[in-house]
């Protein structure tokens, strides 16, 4: 091949072809980076979403008029007179049922003028808005409060505040708390966790130290690659069929003599979570198993250990930051999945934080669900608190597993 | 001695130095390298070989922190200056590396993707056969144009990667131990290739192998690392005299292998 | 040499019970995970078939009616498929493209340090709990959807809200595992890209993207698998009743949807309501299951392709 052959662009048509090709390239350089920035967007717009809902104006009245039970401003109330207030005015039925509960004296003056708001007079919000509105449109929302509702309160609230922690569940969206419910989903991590930890350290270690690479050891492979890809509400299917029914007497607590609950207890949830953490858990197990080098079960089968010895005291220590990190992962999904609990049957309305595995339950996500799902805008702006207080709670969770799996990587 | 007309060559380097951060890892390379011609880079390992031949295509852009001082001379435009476009550069030099690397598509397309890419105005056909040719490949592979090229064989995704190469018609070749990773039959086509490519094309092959160098180049250059782990051109000459009568004492005892 | 110190040194074989013991443990451990998905076969078949054995339920019914509500003899599924169709189509259509040119620009052309910045705004938003999507999706996607196609007949609730939405959600877990398969590639097949004298984009697009083909294909599957599976922000945002419909603006119940609104509610075992719910969940154990099945064998099938 001597001659060279006039085929491609040279000199000038060589440069005039590039610049188009590099025109080109800078087009789509934007497009991909166009997509990164819709993701960021949208998180932001999630994120700015829930603080938004979280805080703002309401305008609320009283239904029924604070001077026909007292005279001094109801801010200026102490313990004493409350108590008194609530023993004439309450009904004996309603005011022996909470003295059951809890007895009246017992109760923080905090706790009584929340009660002295619900029972007696009987807050009604009449509506609420968001933080934007609330900060840029503040004299406007007066001038409407004070035309619509002439004889309502206008104030500026906080949704989340330390009292909205430890409240317990409410009907009424003011003065609900989800104690109750963050109560529940630490039940629910403390019993899946007690089952998916040994079991699915156990399995992987089975798994990568001891399984010949046969044709079950495939099977048991792919069959927990695909358990991890199964949807969470047939999860949700398995616990109800298993736990909650074919279970009854275990889960309800009747095998061990508790006569008054069935099926949809916290250890029906917890055991169902569990087992759809499980595979999760197996996997990174098994990642940080891998990682460990061989090196290191050469040396110690080296010096005579056996295998169990070398697991012990050599693969399992080195692995030990990939499994914390995998459990602090399956923690994250247990805090966070929703769709199977409505099928165990978390209750949406407990006021009584959970006691025992037999109790029955709520967790945070089902809260914000339910919360999300009702008409009402003041149950809006607690279905945002409750998320912020879900995601603080994840964040931390995985800081700290970010923090722990540097802390240890360090060391090797 | 001043000719009125110094002969132009393929490519040369003027003090010639590749740093990564502080580090230098070749220092001071000043060659010529002859049109037409084979010049192999022979040294130790971890003497800079690559690092030098790769710069000659700009390959060492994509290491992060990598600069280069000095001068790479092609038609008196130095490539390494601000107006020249890297893009350019690698079409003007090929390269093919020590293992094979053909695209995941079939042979037909690991040819034509390239030609095109460059604004390929002509038949393809014709093209795609010519360099096949060209790499002594055509026979072998003239009924299964569209295969999957990872069907061939490790010496033959070697010749293609040569063919591919010759089809965008560049000046120089540049070839990183090409036939390393290949069996010895393999690699005695590939030299034997060489030597018919070089009637068209400069070729320059860095190579470990000295009996190869001995066989197959014109001119060859000894490259080695001094006290600061930088490496250089030691010597550079016609091969016949490098390996027969060498200048310098280094050189001598690495073609006799006394090291290495 | 005296071996006092050490134990008899004999050559021959121990019995080591307790390292039996504990092996077996082990093996029963793994074994478990078979038993969990037996179980659910057998759980949820037991319940299905009690539907399907239902004098009054055939399959001709159950595929072809387009209504669904057991309770009072309509028994077509498709009137909850068509919602999880519809939400996971739309879904697919976001995060696909979406996804993968984020992976592609992460994997490319991102710079390390931009990357070490952004890769966790991605980890950020795959690890947001589905419910607050579902929040996200009725009170601030819908109002803003409203705004935008006011006037025609759109509802408070519509599966376009929930599965825009949704495709948010889906975006990272079809970027990161994009962004594997793309980083995968050989550097080899790169340079020999760039040797030829080809752009970055031109390698990245033509040599690069379809070298990673398979993993790509792969996350897409699953990806589908995540969305046909979704339950919370279908349940919140898409509406609270079967629909047999295809059109993004009408409300509709998915099959997860479906399931969650009836077990939340009142439920008597033994009812068709009962059974019917263990039929949907049978299907989409099923559909979720060849699916996951298909992206491992697309990515064992190509895995070889540039060895």
């Amino acid at each position: 091949m001597n001659q060279k052959q006039d085929y491609f662009p040279e000199g000038h048509a060589f440069y005039s072809a590039l610049r188009r090709r590099y025109l080109i390239a800078g087009v789509w350089q934007t497009i991909f980076f166009s997509a990164l920035l819709i993701a960021i967007i949208s998180l932001m717009a999630l994120l700015y979403d829930v603080v938004n809902g979280a805080f703002g104006y309401i305008a609320y009245e009283y239904k029924n008029d604070p001077s026909e039970y007292t005279s001094t401003p109801i801010s200026e109330l102490t313990k004493e007179e409350l108590l008194s207030i609530l023993k004439e005015n309450l009904s004996s039925g309603a005011y022996n049922k909470l003295n059951n509960e809890q007895p009246m004296e017992t109760r923080s003056q905090g706790e009584l003028y929340v009660l002295f708001l619900k029972g007696l007079l009987q807050v009604d919000t009449k509506q609420t808005w968001d933080l934007t509105d609330s900060l840029l449109r503040g004299a406007e929302i007066r001038a409407e409060a004070a035309e619509k509702y002439p004889d309502a309160q206008l104030e500026f609230r906080s949704w989340l505040t330390p009292q909205f922690l430890t409240t317990p569940m409410s009907s009424k969206a003011e003065f609900a708390g989800v104690r109750t419910a963050v109560l529940g989903s630490l039940w629910l991590v403390g019993i899946a966790i007690i089952f998916a930890l040994p079991v699915g350290v156990g399995s992987a270690v089975y798994l990568q130290e001891y399984a010949p690479k046969n044709w079950l050891t495939a099977i048991i492979q792919t069959n927990i690659n695909n358990l991890a890809g199964v949807p969470s509400i047939v999860y949700g299917m398995l616990g109800l069929a298993l736990f909650v029914r074919t279970m009854e007497s275990i889960t309800s607590g009747a095998a061990f003599g508790i006569t008054d609950s069935n099926g949809r207890t916290v250890l029906s949830a917890g055991l169902t979570m569990g087992i759809l953490v499980l595979p999760l858990m197996i996997i990174n197990a098994q990642e940080a198993i891998k990682a460990v080098p061989d090196s290191l079960r050469q040396a110690a089968y080296g010096v005579g250990a056996t295998r169990l010895q070398t697991v012990w005291s050599h693969v399992l220590p080195n692995a030990l930051p990939g499994i914390l990190t995998g459990s602090i992962l399956a923690i994250s999904r247990t805090l966070g999945e929703t769709a199977p609990l409505i099928v165990v049957g978390a209750s949406t309305f407990v006021t009584i934080d959970p006691s025992s595995p037999f109790s029955k339950f709520t967790a945070l996500p089902i809260q914000i669900y339910n919360w999300t799902t009702r008409p009402q805008s003041e149950f809006h702006a607690i279905a945002a608190s409750a998320i912020i207080v879900l995601l603080v709670l994840l964040l931390t969770l995985n800081a700290t597993a970010i923090l722990l799996r540097n802390r240890f990587q360090r060391k090797y | 001695m001043q000719n009125t007309q110094t002969p132009e060559y393929a490519i040369e380097t003027k003090n010639l130095s590749i740093h990564y951060g502080n580090f230098t890892a070749v220092k001071d390379v000043t060659i010529q390298i002859e049109k037409q011609k084979i010049t192999a880079i022979i040294g130790p390992s971890g003497c800079g070989k690559s690092t030098l031949l790769r710069a000659f295509n700009r390959m060492n852009d994509f290491v992060p922190n990598c600069r280069v001082s000095g001068d790479l001379l092609l038609h008196g435009i130095n490539l390494y200056s601000k107006e020249v476009d890297p893009v350019e550069v690698r079409r003007k030099i090929g390269m093919v590396f020590q293992k094979p690397n053909p695209f995941p598509k079939s042979i037909y397309e690991n040819i034509a993707w390239g030609a095109r890419i460059n604004g390929f105005k002509g038949n393809m056909d014709e093209l795609v056969e010519n360099s096949l040719r060209g790499a002594a490949l055509w026979d072998e592979v003239k009924d299964k144009l569209q295969k999957s090229a990872y069907e061939l064989s490790g010496g033959q995704q070697q010749r293609l990667c040569i063919a591919r190469t010759i089809a965008i018609q560049p000046e120089i070749i540049l070839m990183d131990e090409p036939a390393s990773a290949l069996d010895p039959i393999s690699t005695l086509r590939i030299e034997e290739l060489m030597q018919e490519l070089k009637k068209n094309y400069t070729i320059i092959i860095v190579t470990h192998n000295m009996q190869q160098a001995a066989r197959a180049s014109d001119y060859t250059a000894m490259m080695m690392i001094n006290d600061e782990r930088a490496g250089g051109v030691i010597e550079f000459d016609e091969t016949k005299k490098i390996f027969t009568r060498p200048s310098d004492k280094r050189t001598e005892d690495y073609v006799t292998g006394r090291f290495g | 040499m005296d071996n006092k110190n050490f134990r008899q040194f004999d050559l021959k074989k121990k019995p080591r019970g307790f390292e039996t013991v504990v092996q077996g443990l082990l093996f029963l451990t793994g074994i478990l995970s078979i038993f969990i998905t037996v179980t659910i076969v057998y759980e949820l078949g037991k319940e299905a078939m009690l539907f399907f054995n239902d004098p009054d339920v055939t399959l001709i019914k159950f595929f072809t009616m387009t209504r669904w509500q057991p309770s009072i003899g309509e028994y077509g599924i498709v009137a909850l498929v068509s919602a999880t169709l519809t939400t996971s189509f739309i879904a697919i259509l976001i995060s696909l493209p979406l996804g993968l040119a984020s992976a592609i620009f992460l994997s490319e052309y991102a710079s390390l340090r931009v990357r070490s910045i952004l890769k966790p705004v991605l980890e950020i938003l795959a690890g947001i709990p589905t419910v607050v999507y579902g929040y996200f999706a009725l009170l601030f996607v819908t109002p803003i959807l409203k705004l935008i196609f006011s006037g025609s007949q759109m509802q408070t609730y519509n599966m376009l809200s929930a599965g825009l939405v949704m495709g948010i959600m889906i975006l990272p877990l079809i970027a990161s595992m994009s962004e594997d398969a793309l980083s995968a590639v050989p550097r080899a097949l790169r340079e020999g890209a760039y040797a030829m004298g080809a752009t970055k984009l031109e390698t990245s697009l033509q040599v690069v993207v379809p070298a990673a083909l398979s993993g790509i294909g792969a996350a897409v599957i699953v990806g589908i698998s995540r969305a046909v599976g979704e339950t919370m922000i279908v349940a919140i945002a898409a509406g609270a009743g079967p629909n047999f419909s295809f059109n993004p603006l009408d409300a509709a119940e998915t099959m997860t949807g479906h399931i969650a609104r009836i077990s939340g509610g009142d439920l008597s075992y033994n009812t068709i309501d009962y059974t019917s719910l263990f039929a949907i969940a049978l299907m989409l154990f099923l559909v979720t299951l060849v699916l996951n099945l298909i992206s491992q064998w697309v990515v064992n099938r190509f895995r070889e392709r540039y060895e």
